[in-house]
């Protein structure tokens, strides 16, 4: 994104920063069920076409049958307009995703309190553990960056880059291969024993149907217990908004490993409509605590429901 | 979560027991089932409509053989049909340009480019002794520069030296000019992340393309990519001339329909795939396979490939040798783990099965899986040489010392010796029962996932 844009962002707050997000990726939904209503009764075909449009934003065919339903049952029939018809499925939409717009809960009681952030590859982890440490530095927190991603090439360079954009410090080992629970361990007791307020673990990228990697997950998790049974305090996937379909493997798998808590969405500033979240909302309901808009360090907004489902049908 | 089409189609078509042409009604009916696989599959919509439309002329009217259901019937058409949308096997590159033949590397953010830039020096190097210089242009992630250089490094393949300050046009024209002077044959740009929006950075990259001229440009995208992967290849076509697509991260679990939804709307080839993090871990296209994996059916032909890929053929006949004389110890038993694990695991090999639903979970229930091949081979490591040719020294004291030796627990010890027990005991009968016969008395369980079984090895 342009560096103009990006301020202009930034000067007309939430709303119109999310939605200029989300403009390229509403344009095209709102496009499409445009030119599916236009004012006429509402009848099965036009229904039919609408669950397509909803299936195109990636709401998944499930997600997109039940709403079109809904939506029947209000106004099959009559007489609707373009939009009425947007209205009542952002108002859905909206009701689904209400109770998982959740931001991040920091507790004080823990000291410090572990974040644990994972997800497969290149969803943009370690890009969000800087835009997250960069928001907690603004508010006066003490933060420490674990680089817990040993394998991937230049992953260290990277969170260190993140941790001196940030203004925190980045606990890492030269070596690459080398053990990331063991060092999720040692950062974690060197940030207790100064008094860190927030510890943000960066973990590699894994496909969740790598059992092995999925097993070393599982151990980073479970060596933090062993300095405080309560750790790590929050859990957080990391989601691509390009992804389709397989957000629904990887939130169950994911889950299944470390008892995911919440979910970051990222790359909205795309084209991605991220519709997927609607059905991850009904089957798994994880807070949503953020949502990734671009690359720039202040690219991080919480994630408001209503705002989402109606900028998501085009809505303002 | 997901249905496999097999399944979906049979079950609609259970109540046709009518043989013959297929009516339209039948079409009508199996295609509609087509149309829910492919999108849960994530092709794209548009994509799926004009696919649909396309299998049903193909459809009606199409005899029914008399060995098949209406439902295989229609999975035919469909796989063939999908088949020949997503294009060639396995096309090649166009590198036979004056030298050093420049190939660009595009594509969202975090979808690969760097890694498979990497892969694909080496590929070129190891088929076709193509020296290679890679060049990272991105000026804008973190340490984008740093990961090309340390991937360089582990592959053997120069990378230009960074210069700080200079833009991606300028880093391409000079990586150019290096590999001109520096006689080599291929140059590849990494470039950086960019989204297909994004005006001023989508110029940047037609101008590094205006510079360069390169012989290929591909597109790397994410194998996992929903309905958003035909405006991403579009407007990707749209402002590059893209040669051909690299689809990563294959070895997910993801249905795959971006590959067919990239390939409908650009038209361009699907080149290579994306298989692993590690550098070799870059394969060449097969649409059968994907076509498979599309449709829920599972990729036998890249089981089948990677099984002779794998399987030390050697190592195969010596092991036939030793059963044949009932003489298999330990060793073997840890050489065939090992196999398994080099074959990918579990985990990759299951995602290339048919009907892996219902074994997978038979597989989880047992839970057999990689932690497990990865236990019991530290179990047998922990062993010494003696206990491994014969197990029957293995007393309390020294399953102990085993088990706390290999960080397991001697339960685990018992049940892996228990295996091995009926595993030899089998082995013995072999001579009578030849090797499928024997495979299929063993009790469930019995059998480590490792063990050769007739079809694969
Ligand atoms: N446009 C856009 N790009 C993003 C966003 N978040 C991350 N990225 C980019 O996505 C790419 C991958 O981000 P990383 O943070 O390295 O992803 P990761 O999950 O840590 O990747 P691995 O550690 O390799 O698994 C980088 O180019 C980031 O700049 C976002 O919200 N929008
Ligand atoms: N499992 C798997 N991971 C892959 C594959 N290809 C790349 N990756 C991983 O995906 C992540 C992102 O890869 P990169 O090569 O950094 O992606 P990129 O497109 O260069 O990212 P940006 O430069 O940030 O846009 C890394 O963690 C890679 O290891 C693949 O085929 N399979
Ligand atoms: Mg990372
Ligand atoms: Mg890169």
């Amino acid at each position: 994104m342009s560096q103009s844009a990006e301020k202009a962002g930034r000067k007309s707050g939430f709303f119109a920063r999310l939605k200029a997000g989300l403009a390229k990726t509403a344009q095209g939904l709102s496009d499409s069920i445009g030119a599916i209503i236009t004012g006429r009764t509402l009848d099965r075909a036009m229904l039919d076409q609408l669950e397509e449009a909803l299936i195109s934003a990636d709401l998944g065919l499930a997600t997109a049958e039940e709403l079109v339903e809904a939506l029947a049952k209000q106004k099959l029939g009559r007489e609707v307009s373009d939009e009425e018809v947007r209205g009542a499925l952002a108002g859905e939409i909206a009701r689904i995703l209400l109770p998982v717009a959740r931001p991040l809960a920091l507790d004080p009681a823990n000291k410090p309190h572990v974040i644990l952030v994972a997800g497969v590859n290149g969803t943009g982890k370690t890009t969000t553990i800087g835009k997250l440490a960069h928001q907690m530095r603004a508010e006066g927190r003490s933060v420490m960056l674990v680089a817990g991603d040993t394998f991937r090439a230049a992953a260290v360079e990277q969170l260190k880059i993140w941790g001196q954009r940030a203004d925190c410090a980045v606990i890492a080992r030269a070596e690459t291969g080398a053990d990331a629970a063991g060092l999720a361990f040692d950062a974690f007791a060197e940030a207790k024993a100064k008094g860190t307020e927030v510890l943000i673990i960066d973990t590699a990228g894994r496909l969740q149907n790598k059992a092995h990697l999925m097993d070393e997950l599982k151990k980073i998790d479970r060596v933090l217990k062993k300095l405080d049974p309560s750790a790590p305090h929050t859990r957080l996937l990391v989601l691509d908004a390009t992804t389709g379909q397989n957000a629904h493997n990887q939130v169950e798998v994911f889950k299944e490993a470390v008892k995911i808590d919440g979910l970051v969405m990222t790359k909205l500033d795309g084209t991605a409509k991220g519709g997927v979240v609607v059905a991850l909302a009904k089957r798994f309901g994880l807070p949503i605590v953020a949502i990734g808009v671009g690359e720039a360090i202040d690219d991080l907004r919480p994630f408001e429901a209503e705002a989402f489902s109606r900028a998501l049908l085009g809505l303002s | 979560m997901f249905d496999s089409l097999t399944n979906r189609l049979n079950a609609a078509f259970e109540r046709l027991t009518r043989r013959g042409a297929l009516s339209e009604a039948d079409v009508t009916e199996g295609l509609r089932e087509v149309r829910v696989a492919l999108l849960e599959a994530d092709v794209a919509l548009s994509v799926v409509k004009d696919f649909v439309a396309q299998v049903k002329e193909k459809a009606i009217g199409a005899e029914v053989l008399r060995s098949v259901t209406p439902g295989q019937q229609i999975i035919k058409l469909v796989h063939d049909h999908l088949v020949e949308m997503l294009g060639e096997d396995e096309s090649e590159f166009e590198l036979a340009v004056e030298p050093p033949a420049v190939i660009l590397m595009a594509g969202l953010q975090g979808s690969g480019k760097t890694t498979t830039s990497a892969k694909l020096a080496l590929r070129l190097l190891r088929q076709r002794k193509s020296r290679c210089l890679l060049a990272s242009l991105d000026t804008r992630r973190p340490a984008a520069m740093e990961q090309l250089a340390v991937l360089g490094k582990q592959a053997g393949i120069d990378v230009l030296p960074i210069v700080a300050g200079q833009n991606a046009i300028a880093i391409a024209k000079r990586a150019h000019e290096t590999a001109r002077l520096e006689g080599y044959d291929v140059v590849i740009l990494d470039t950086a992340g960019r989204l297909h929006v994004d005006e001023e950075l989508m110029d940047e990259v037609a101008a590094v393309h205006a510079a360069t001229r390169p012989a290929e440009t591909l597109l790397v995208a994410d194998a996992l990519t929903g309905q958003d992967a035909v405006n991403v290849a579009r407007q990707f076509k749209a402002r590059l001339p893209v040669t051909g697509i690299v689809l990563t991260r294959i070895d997910g679990d993801g249905r795959g329909g971006a590959a067919l939804s990239m390939r409908a709307v650009t038209g361009c080839p699907i080149k290579l795939i994306g298989v692993g993090e590690k550098l070799d871990a870059l394969e060449a296209f097969h649409p059968a396979g994907i076509a498979s994996r599309i449709l829920g059916m599972g990729d036998i032909v890249s089981l089948v490939e990677k099984a002779q890929a794998t399987v030390d053929h050697k190592e195969a006949e010596r092991l036939a040798a030793k059963v044949q004389k009932g003489a298999f110890d330990l060793d073997d038993l840890a050489k065939q783990i090992q196999q398994m694990k080099k074959m990918g695991g579990m985990d990759g090999l299951m995602g290339l099965l048919p009907g892996v639903g219902k074994v997978k979970k038979q597989l989880a229930a047992a839970k057999v899986d990689d932690s497990m091949l990865a236990r019991q081979l530290a179990i047998i490591q922990s062993m010494t040489k003696a206990e491994r040719r014969n197990p029957k020294v293995l007393n309390g004291s020294r399953r102990r010392r085993i088990a706390s030796g290999s960080g397991t627990t001697i339960q685990e010890v018992n049940r892996l010796l228990k295996q091995f027990q009926q595993m030899s005991d089998m082995v013995k009968k072999v001579g009578k029962m030849g090797m499928k016969g024997m495979l299929r008395g063993l009790p469930a369980g019995a059998l480590p996932p490792g063990f050769p079984r007739g079809g694969l090895s």
